[in-house]
């Protein structure tokens, strides 16, 4: 006979005046912030690469990349969604890793290349999945397609690279460019219009092109 | 975000040194889980010790046969390394089931590890929280709180909270060991099993860890074998934390090991509960999730728990 399960409902602790509580929670969080203080600069030079080019620039330590990108450089087709790492919008490749631009500091980049979606093609010169976003209208609104493209093309590098994902079978075997690949891979990047059919058919274009 | 300043570290014992002297300083890694908190204003840092430039992004081969892992290593590196896809697959398919593409790519061994809570009232300020303010209370233990997402064991009564990282419920089950080194320029090897504290009367005490220690390295022993799977259970397919996770690593003889995330403030594993293994998923459970106190909300995770695990032992 199958054993029971043993375990009891936890029951619920009344605590009174939850907004005391939480006033308590402002002041003693203040009274720390007293007790410590910065003990250096709040602002620092730094030497960034971006898009082939070489920018010198002094941020406040505070200053996220994708902040950097957009208010110091005016790169402003790198979106912000999110701002916590939960859409993908920020979405640009450091050093030729994709990773999310708005949970990451410009101090922590010093000497390192990055590449927006400025850099990868013009509307006159565009890139291939550029090209491909287009023709198979892989968007609505247009906000989170720079991310997705920069995702995009970072993961067909990824699955070249033999990167698994949750959904690869055989984690010894070479990976094949599958739709349930592909989708898994760009899970990251949320669109709010609901382009994801038309996203896949763009990316599926681009690695059929390419193989 | 409070303003803060900033160095960038060279050597790991002085990097340790500095962090215990610099009142409210905190390293930094990929920045994925910290920046997040900052933001919110639910982490303070004063100084923040960037720990990128320390090396240790390497992994390399044990003398007993197992692994060491640099604690700035990758989760996307570590997945993808051969050596952990032919001899631990169970931690490649922790690591894919985890977090998206691009956050994996940043995230380290150590910083995921370290990744904090998920629970929404300890994200959101105007809510009391014992983890995030001691003291103030448990916001999810309120009335009418959701608790759907939480804890249902090694809880207490100041915190239900689960953590989050799916890497370390196969670390767990792989019987990984973390090294640090201390202030003052000892090196310390804590199982992992010892690494996550039960929150107790003091939920914001998450790790054996002591003021400025840092992680240096995690080391898997030689591999153990058998088939390994991991099997995440969430409210979406991909991107989304687990509701329960389950990690095993079953032998020809029907005996293994098996894991939990999603369940406890720790990757949840009992010995007793691995022995159970041949008697099947019911038998396994019982002992590996005797005395679960869950809430109304979240009481479906022990029936889940058991049917992820049931259909898991079909497959192997
Ligand atoms: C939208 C979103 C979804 C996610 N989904 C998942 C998921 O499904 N599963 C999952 O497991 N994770 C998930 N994550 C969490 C992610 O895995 C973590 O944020 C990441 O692993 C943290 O690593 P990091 O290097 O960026 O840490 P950081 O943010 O750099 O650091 C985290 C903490 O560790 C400390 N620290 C870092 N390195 C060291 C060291 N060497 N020694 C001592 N202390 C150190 C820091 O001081 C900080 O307190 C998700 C995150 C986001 C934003
Ligand atoms: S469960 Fe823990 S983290 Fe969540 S509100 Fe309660 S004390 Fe805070
Ligand atoms: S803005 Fe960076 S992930 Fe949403
Ligand atoms: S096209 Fe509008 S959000 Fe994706």
């Amino acid at each position: 006979m199958s054993p029971a399960i043993n375990f009891e409902l936890r029951r619920r602790t009344f605590i009174a005046g939850t907004a005391v509580a939480a006033v308590t929670v402002g002041m003693s969080r203040k009274a720390a912030a007293q007790t410590a203080a910065p003990v250096g600069a709040e602002s620092t030079t730094v030497f960034l690469t971006v898009n082939g080019e070489g920018r010198e620039l002094t941020v406040d330590n505070r200053t996220t990349l994708l902040d950097a990108l957009r208010e110091h450089l005016q790169l402003t087709g790198t979106k912000k969604g999110c701002d916590h790492g939960q859409c993908g919008a920020c979405t640009c490749t450091v050093n030729g890793t994709r990773v999310n631009s708005c949970l990451s500091l410009a101090v922590m980049h010093d000497g390192d290349e990055v590449e927006t979606i400025e850099g990868i093609g013009a509307p006159d010169a565009m890139d291939p999945m550029q090209t491909a976003f287009v023709e198979n209208d892989g968007f609505q609104c247009g906000y989170c397609t720079p991310g997705q493209i920069q995702s995009a093309r970072a993961v067909l590098d990824e699955i070249r690279a033999g990167i698994p994902s949750h959904v690869t079978d055989d984690l010894t075997a070479e990976i094949t460019i599958t739709d349930a690949e592909i989708r898994e891979r760009m899970s990251g990047n949320i669109c709010r219009c609901g382009a994801y059919a038309n996203i896949l058919a763009a990316i599926t274009q681009v690695a059929e092109d390419q193989a | 975000m409070r303003q803060f300043s900033y160095e960038k570290a060279s050597d790991p014992g002085a990097a340790a040194a500095r962090a215990a002297e610099v009142q409210g300083a905190k390293f930094i890694a990929g920045g994925t889980n910290l920046l997040d908190l900052m933001k919110l204003e639910i982490e303070t840092p004063v100084h923040l010790i960037d720990v990128n430039g320390l090396g240790l992004d390497t992994i390399s081969e044990t003398e007993d046969g197992g692994l060491r892992i640099g604690t700035l290593v990758t989760n996307t590196v570590l997945s993808a390394d051969a050596r952990i896809r032919r001899d631990y697959p169970v931690l490649t398919r922790a690591i894919a089931a985890g977090a998206s593409g691009q956050l994996r790519n940043k995230a380290t061994t150590g910083g995921n590890l370290l990744q904090r809570t998920r629970c929404p009232y300890f994200y959101d300020t105007a809510m009391p929280c014992n983890k995030r303010a001691p003291g103030t209370g448990c916001g999810a233990l309120t009335e009418g709180a959701f608790s759907r997402q939480l804890g249902v064991i090694g809880t207490s009564e100041a915190c239900i909270a689960t953590h989050p990282s799916d890497m370390a419920v196969a670390m767990r089950v792989l019987d990984a060991v973390i090294e640090t080194v201390t202030p003052t320029g000892m090196t310390r090897q804590i199982p992992l099993e010892e690494f996550h504290q039960l929150p107790g009367d003091t939920p914001d005490q998450e790790t054996a860890l002591l003021p400025g220690e840092l992680i240096t390295h995690v080391t898997l022993p030689a591999p153990v074998g058998g088939r390994q799977s991991y099997h995440k259970v969430r409210d979406r397919a991909s991107y989304a934390f687990a509701l329960v996770s389950v990690a095993l690593i079953r032998q020809a003889d029907g005996t293994g090991r098996i894991a939990l995330g999603g369940v406890a403030p720790k990757p949840w594993r009992r010995t007793e509960a691995d022995a159970e293994l041949p008697n099947g998923a019911r038998a396994v459970i019982a002992r590996l999730l005797d005395g679960a106190t869950p809430t109304e909300e979240n009481a479906f995770k022990i029936t889940l728990a058991e049917r992820t695990l049931a259909a898991m032992l079909k497959e192997a």
